[in-house]
């Protein structure tokens, strides 16, 4: 059995132009990856075909060995996504938005009752369990949308910029949850432009641009594939994106 | 050279505040498609044509046998004064609590130096103008035609209808204060919306009562023109008149209803400007205010998504205040029918003709909203896209949350019916459910991802999906009353309608 969480192969996606280029990565079982990529690189686009949300044009996804084209219910099942705006019904409590995800997944009773719970009191948000999220902050909506996200046990939790426009206290807790899931044997791909948390919480990290991965490995490994004396991913990222385009510019 | 006016003036926000008006109102019209200028433009001259040529036609006949001023003249324009009136307050009260409510651009403003009382003055001159705009819009075809037919005076309804939507404007404004210093800003948005709703349906559903009672009838012209009511108005010399005569262009009587209700709208404007930054800042407090849910509603009971997402709907639509005032409204309509069935006018067979058809309709019309707030009005749907089942499953939950909220609304209206005519409860039944299943395919074909906030603009995605809409309605109306008089004719609207839906389909699948 191959120790692949996701697998995507020659994944490719054409709006008015190339957005995504036969696109090659993988995340191991309990793996935490982080992709990077400058603006428009194509991150968010990937990661919408992976969960499910944008057809491909070519290509193949596999999550744990199942076929997310052939068969999208069952990758679905044990998927969570967590957009950079968080998903949530403002008229609804925290309580009754994971009484509706776990009724969207099919989590049973008990379980899912413990479950909110416990994800509600981890992210600090017991105390406002049964208040209406329409009056939230940006942290208190993404916290909930985590929660839900959570609320199923998924196997891979897909996340695309999942800290923008928290404060520091919130990016904490959200880090602090997703380590623990990795620890727990979840398997975790995120997308970021904070590098700081991409070099401290990655165990691998992918860099793509222009719809192509470029670069790939742990931080010492690109550090290699950036043929420089890099002393921090910030100097790695911005090297082999500036190579990239230097490449491309010559071509 | 163009003339710069002062920043920060009331003419500068009035331009600013006219040109994002004109522009959404293009993008209203154009479904923000661009290059339609000129076709919307000929559209709106069509329509204004139309509208003088039906108005020409209606009145043409009224002028050649003479206009005398009497009270049948003055009691049918005092209460079409009135009817008109009853809406703009209606329009005003919503636009009055909007001004108040929607956030907007007011965070940024409220932040800048400009004066609080200039932004106010306009915001509320901005109100006026939309809801004269209102009324003028059905009046003036039949203003220019009696100005044109008859006498050039009767341009004067123009600056009265100016006058009226001040005054609606000033009383919205004192009635949304006051309920903002007696209810709080918490409870006024839906307290105004329901104010609202009554005042605009009141006046209508009111004289409907009086003429059931009166004289049989549910028909507004046969009972202004009646006998009945015509015996117990004043003297011709009243000050009862007095808009009536002002609208057909007597002095004194003009300068009073212009003069008084500008006098009011000054008087407003200088009164409550300077608790209107308070008022707005009370009300933004109110969305960040945390609304509590009984936690005894929380089940965990959901063992699939078809369920999940059926009460997920219903408890959406039963928190949302504006829709349930809509409601009310549809719901306050049907009262003069209902009211005729309690007057045992059902023995006489207009249960079928009248209450069924309404009831329809208005179920109709209803389904189709509620449809658009499930299907498209989706706040989170990317969530149910990534949830492990298939689209058909989801949209099929979401049907079934429409279906069964209609089934909630019309069921004490139908069980009314079954007491008086069992059959005719059945009819209503299965027409009401036609009906509703129709609007909901259609906004199933026409589903385009919106916010649920945007309710206020469906019609704008598509306009063919909002004929579409009205179209079956009305024809399974018709469908439904022709059944009850037990005519062979019920072919015509009952195939109409299916062509109706087919065309809509081919549309979509176009």
């Amino acid at each position: 059995m191959e120790n692949f969480a996701l697998k995507v192969t020659n994944l490719t996606k054409v709006f008015d132009k190339p957005a995504v280029e036969a696109l090659q990565f993988s995340v191991h079982r309990g793996e935490f990856y982080t992709l990077l990529g400058p603006n428009g690189a194509g991150k968010t686009t990937s990661l919408r075909m992976v969960a499910g949300l944008l057809p491909p044009d070519s290509g193949s996804i596999e999550v744990f060995g199942i076929d997310a084209l052939l068969d999208p219910i069952s990758v679905k099942k044990i998927v969570a996504w967590v957009p950079d705006e968080p998903m949530i019904y403002d008229r609804l409590t925290p309580l009754e938005y994971l009484e509706f995800v776990a009724g969207l997944w099919g989590v049973e009773q008990n379980n899912a009752r413990s479950n909110a719970c416990e994800l509600l009191d981890w992210l600090g948000l017991l105390p406002n369990q049964h208040e209406r999220c329409e009056g939230f902050s940006k942290g208190m909506r993404q916290k909930v949308a985590l929660a839900g996200a959570l609320v199923h046990d998924p196997r891979l939790i897909i996340l695309d910029e999942p800290l923008t426009g928290l404060d520091a206290g919130s990016a904490r807790l959200v880090k602090d949850v997703l380590r623990e899931r990795v620890k727990s044997g979840c398997s975790v791909i995120m997308t970021t432009h904070i590098l700081e948390v991409a070099e401290r919480m990655a165990e691998r990290i992918g860099v793509i641009s222009r719809g192509r991965l470029i670069a790939e490995g742990t931080l010492d490994e690109l550090g290699d594939q950036a043929g420089r004396a890099a002393t921090n991913l910030e100097e790695i990222f911005l090297g082999l994106v500036a190579d990239d385009e230097s490449e491309t510019a010559a071509a | 050279m163009t003339y710069q006016l002062q920043s920060g003036s009331i003419g500068w926000f009035a331009r600013h505040e006219f040109a994002l008006s004109w522009r959404d109102f293009m993008r209203m019209m154009s479904a923000g498609k661009s290059g339609r200028e000129a076709t919307i433009m000929l559209v709106i001259g069509l329509t204004a044509f139309g509208m003088h040529a039906v108005a020409y036609f209606m009145l043409h006949p009224f002028v050649t046998e003479g206009i005398f001023i009497n009270k049948q003249l003055l009691v049918l324009i005092s209460g079409t004064w009135l009817l008109t009136f009853s809406l703009m307050m209606s329009q005003a009260m919503e636009l009055v609590t909007r001004a108040f409510y929607s956030r907007s651009d007011l965070d940024l403003i409220l932040s800048s130096p400009v004066s609080i009382r200039t932004l106010f003055t306009v915001r509320i001159g901005a109100i006026a103008t939309a809801t004269t705009l209102l009324a003028l819009l059905l009046s003036a075809p039949a203003i220019n035609v009696m100005a044109l037919l008859h006498d050039v005076r009767w341009l004067s309804a123009y600056p009265v209808a100016v006058a009226s939507g001040m005054l609606a404007t000033a009383l919205s404004l004192a009635i949304t204060i006051i309920m903002f210093r007696t209810l709080g800003a918490k409870r006024t948005r839906l307290a105004s919306q329901i104010v609202a709703a009554v005042v605009g349906a009141g006046f209508v559903i009111g004289i409907q009562l009086a003429a059931i009672s009166s004289i049989g009838s549910i028909s507004r012209f046969e009972f202004l023109q009646s006998e009945t009511l015509l015996s117990q108005t004043p003297s011709l010399k009243s000050w009862i008149w007095i808009p009536a005569r002002a609208i057909m262009g007597d002095q004194i009587p003009f300068l009073i209803t212009i003069v008084l209700p500008a006098g009011l709208f000054l008087t407003a404007i200088v009164v409550f400007s300077g608790s209107f930054a308070s008022n707005v800042m009370a009300a933004a407090g109110t969305s960040f205010a945390r609304n509590t849910q009984n936690a005894k509603t929380i089940t965990f009971r959901q063992p699939n998504l078809r369920s999940a997402l059926r009460h997920k709907e219903w408890k959406l639509l039963l928190r949302d205040h504006w829709l349930l005032s809509q409601t009310l409204m549809q719901i306050l309509y049907l009262i003069p029918p209902a009211f005729m069935l309690w007057q045992g006018y059902a023995e006489l067979g207009l249960m079928g003709v009248v209450v069924v058809p309404v009831l329809v309709m208005a179920s109709g019309q209803l389904a189709g909203g509620l449809a658009w707030l499930a299907i498209s009005g989706e706040d989170a749907p990317e969530l149910v896209a990534t949830a492990p089942v298939g689209k058909r499953d989801a949209i099929r939950a979401k049907v079934e949350a429409v279906l069964g909220a209609m089934i909630v609304v019309v069921s004490p209206i139908l069980l009314i019916m079954a007491f008086v005519n069992p059959a005719m409860a059945i009819l209503a039944l299965i027409c009401v459910m036609a009906a509703s299943t129709s609007a909901t395919f259609i906004q199933l074909w026409f589903r385009s991802p919106a916010k649920r906030s945007n309710f206020r603009r469906r019609q704008t995605s598509s306009k063919v999906a909002t004929i579409a809409e009205a179209l079956s309605s009305i024809l399974w109306a018709a469908t439904a009353a022709l059944i009850a008089a037990k005519t062979w004719l019920v072919v015509v609207p009952l195939a109409s309608v299916f062509i109706v839906l087919w065309i809509a389909r081919s549309f979509r699948s176009s």
